[in-house]
């Protein structure tokens, strides 16, 4: 589903590389975990393959099926099917979330050549799903994100991905900020997409995510590049003896 | 003192061009504002309250031309059911006009007053623009004082069962008109109204508003989109106790807006919000200048305003709040702020707070700005076209200011033309 080759990464800006040839790939029904150490560039990565300007490709491909997702504009890339879960969801003063999640929907169905959903259709649809993520009518109707708790704008978040459908989504540290039952909340909203032809790419700090959104595969990335890749048990591993082991035996 | 000598010369001649009506129980209150012209002088380029607003073609002797504007487009409020009371090239077009009888409100034209002896209205031609002269000069309200050639004289008794629309025609290219309307809300009355199109090649027009102890106004205005009209309008108003007035004003295109407002909160408990929205871009050049006064005890006031700018428009915002001594616990906002759609639009921005109270809430701002990249970002991630997140932005950029207008099918039907400006520009 999703293959990322030897990408490498510079800032637009200043000459910083970040990613120094990523290799990854994940396949469609897996979940696959990305850790590592504040700064290896976990992050950079979500953001160059959902499309975010400030980065510059020197090398490598990324693919979505097949697909070129680096020629992509981000909306092309969405209406491919790739999602990011942001670590920080954007406030839109303004404008209204059921206004937002319908022009995004209606957006990608367009793209795709499908018919949009009509107001009533819509309304149904996402109320069923916002309860199940306990959004109530509320926040729906509030400006996107706006005043909203950190557990709100992560369910909103997968709210989204849950309206969306996506094949490929990248959730990046939605666990930051969470107590555990909003962590549990949202994992169990990732659960429910869990599908066989949804790849997820899960990057977090801590194996506490990972015990309710359980991964296919672990990779740990360090210093722009994916440096040791396994099962659960890599996780596990992390969490008891901190990344010093590993980056030590890769080394 | 003697004026100095390019605005004398200026003033003379832009008087000497104009005739000033006679006869009548108005010529008494034409002849003193014409007195205010020749004191005051019509405003020049070195004037401060000028500054940012170049003057010279609301002040020549000609109306520069103005392009007829054609357009499918439906006119604005056409939807709603209202009384309609049609200006063409400012003059009163009976035959276009609705049957100006409506409970709850009495419509005359001011040529009709003397006539009438209806004497509110004498008592209140010139009055609130006078008043409004201090102490800041506005020199175009006096000239249409004493040359105004035609407008209307509305006394909202009751409670009008649906909005009076003045619907501005324009369709001579040279045309300059100047309309004078006077206003009266009673005790306990409340009406809503509508004003829309671009009126004359050159519009100058003063709204004087009486509001009495719990009377309630709300006034909606549509400057339309003809692209080389010119505008000054004056708005006056006083409140009584426990009144309310509500003003929004929509401007897209026009060459020159100057709109002024000014706020007179006399009587307790009284609330004023003045709003606006304009998008322009290439030689747009909009200006709103507010002041409002608070003379009275636990009052509000609201100024709301948001500029769309792009290809090299020019926004301005002058705006005071004056709060007089003993004016305890007002409670006064003012925002003004602009979204650059491009590097050459410029805003140019002058809040004031002048406060002799101790006892007041008073916050002002003012910003510009681009379009927040991370929220663009966000939406096109979300997979909306760069150009609709970019709309989506500046709609939701304007709303605070479109928020301003109470009833919200008119609110929608100013949305949809801000819509319209935007899908116009892409």
């Amino acid at each position: 589903m999703l293959e990322i080759k030897n990408l490498h990464v510079k800032l637009e800006e200043e000459d910083k590389q970040i990613l120094k040839g990523v290799d990854l790939t994940v396949e469609a029904g897996k979940v696959h975990a990305i850790m590592g150490p504040n700064g290896s560039g976990k992050s950079t990565l979500s953001y160059v393959l959902s499309g975010k300007d400030g980065y510059e490709v020197t090398d490598g491909t990324a693919t979505l099926d097949g697909e070129d997702l680096l020629d992509l504009e981000p909306e092309e890339r969405a209406a491919a099917g790739m999602f990011l879960a942001f670590q920080y969801p954007v406030e839109i003063p303004g404008v209204g979330n059921m206004t937002f999640l319908r022009t995004a929907v209606n957006a990608q169905r367009k793209a795709r050549g499908e018919e949009e959903l009509s107001a009533a259709d819509f309304l149904k649809v996402v109320r069923a799903k916002a309860k199940t993520l306990k959004i109530d009518a509320d926040m729906l109707k509030r400006p996107v994100n706006v005043g909203f708790s950190g557990g709100e704008k992560k369910r909103n978040e997968i709210l989204q991905m849950a309206m969306l459908e996506p094949k490929m989504c990248i959730l990046d540290e939605t666990d930051s900020g969470l107590d555990v039952d909003a962590m549990k909340l949202v994992a169990e909203g990732v659960n429910a997409l869990r599908d066989e032809g949804r790849g997820f790419l899960v990057i977090t700090h801590y194996q506490r995510l990972l015990d309710h959104i359980k991964p296919d595969v672990v990779h740990i990335m360090a210093n722009g590049r994916i440096v040791k890749t396994g099962g659960p048990e890599l996780a596990l591993e992390v969490e008891n003896n901190g990344y010093a082991d590993i980056l030590a035996e890769v080394a | 003192m003697a004026l100095p000598e390019v605005k004398q010369t200026a003033t003379d001649a832009r008087l000497a061009a104009l005739t000033l009506p006679t006869g009548g129980c108005l010529e008494d209150a034409r002849r003193a504002a014409l007195s205010r012209v020749q004191t005051l002088g019509l405003p020049g380029r070195r004037d401060e309250y000028w500054k940012y607003t170049r003057p010279d073609t609301l002040t020549q002797v000609e109306a520069p031309k103005a392009a007829i504007f054609d357009t499918d487009e439906a006119p604005m409020f056409d939807e709603f059911d209202r009384l309609k009371v049609v200006f063409v090239d400012g003059v009163f077009a009976p035959e276009e006009s609705d049957d100006l009888s409506l409970e709850g409100v009495t419509i005359e034209r001011i040529s009709d007053i003397c006539d009438k002896d209806i004497h509110w209205a004498k008592d209140l031609y010139g009055v609130l623009e006078a008043r409004g002269q201090s102490p800041v000069a506005r020199p175009l309200a006096a000239l249409n004082t004493a040359f105004a050639q035609d407008g209307l004289a509305i006394h909202v008794t009751g409670k009008p069962s649906k909005p009076i629309n003045m619907i501005y025609r324009h369709s001579d290219e040279g045309s300059d008109a100047i309309l004078h309307h006077v206003i009266r809300v009673d005790a306990g009355a409340e009406a809503t109204i509508l004003e829309n199109g671009p009126a004359a090649s050159r519009f100058n027009k003063c709204m004087e508003i009486d509001i009495a102890d719990t009377g309630k106004l709300h006034l909606v205005r549509a400057q339309g989109r003809d692209h080389e009209r010119r505008a000054a309008t004056h708005l006056f108003a006083r409140l009584g106790t426990e009144s309310e007035f509500k003003s929004f004003t929509l401007t897209v295109n026009g060459v020159l807006t100057r709109n002024e407002a000014v706020i007179e909160l006399t009587g307790d408990d009284a609330i004023a919000h003045i709003a606006g929205a304009c998008a322009g871009d290439g030689d747009f050049h909009h200006d709103d200048t507010v002041f409002v006064t608070h003379d009275a005890v636990n009052c509000e006031s609201r100024q709301v305003f948001k500029k769309v700018l792009r290809n090299g428009a020019t926004g301005v915002f002058q705006g005071k709040i004056l709060v007089k001594e003993g004016a305890q616990k007002t409670d006064g906002y003012q925002i003004s702020q602009s979204l650059l759609l491009d590097d050459d639009s410029q805003f140019l921005a002058k809040p004031e707070l002048e406060i002799y109270a101790d006892d007041v809430a008073c916050s002002h701002g003012s910003t510009s700005g681009a379009i927040d990249e991370d929220a663009l970002f966000y939406l096109r991630s979300r997979g909306v076209p760069e150009g609709d997140a970019t709309d989506l932005l500046t709609l939701a950029f304007l709303a605070e200011a479109v928020e301003e207008i109470e009833d919200e099918e008119i609110a929608a039907a100013i949305v949809t033309r801000l819509e319209g400006w935007l899908a116009r520009r892409r």
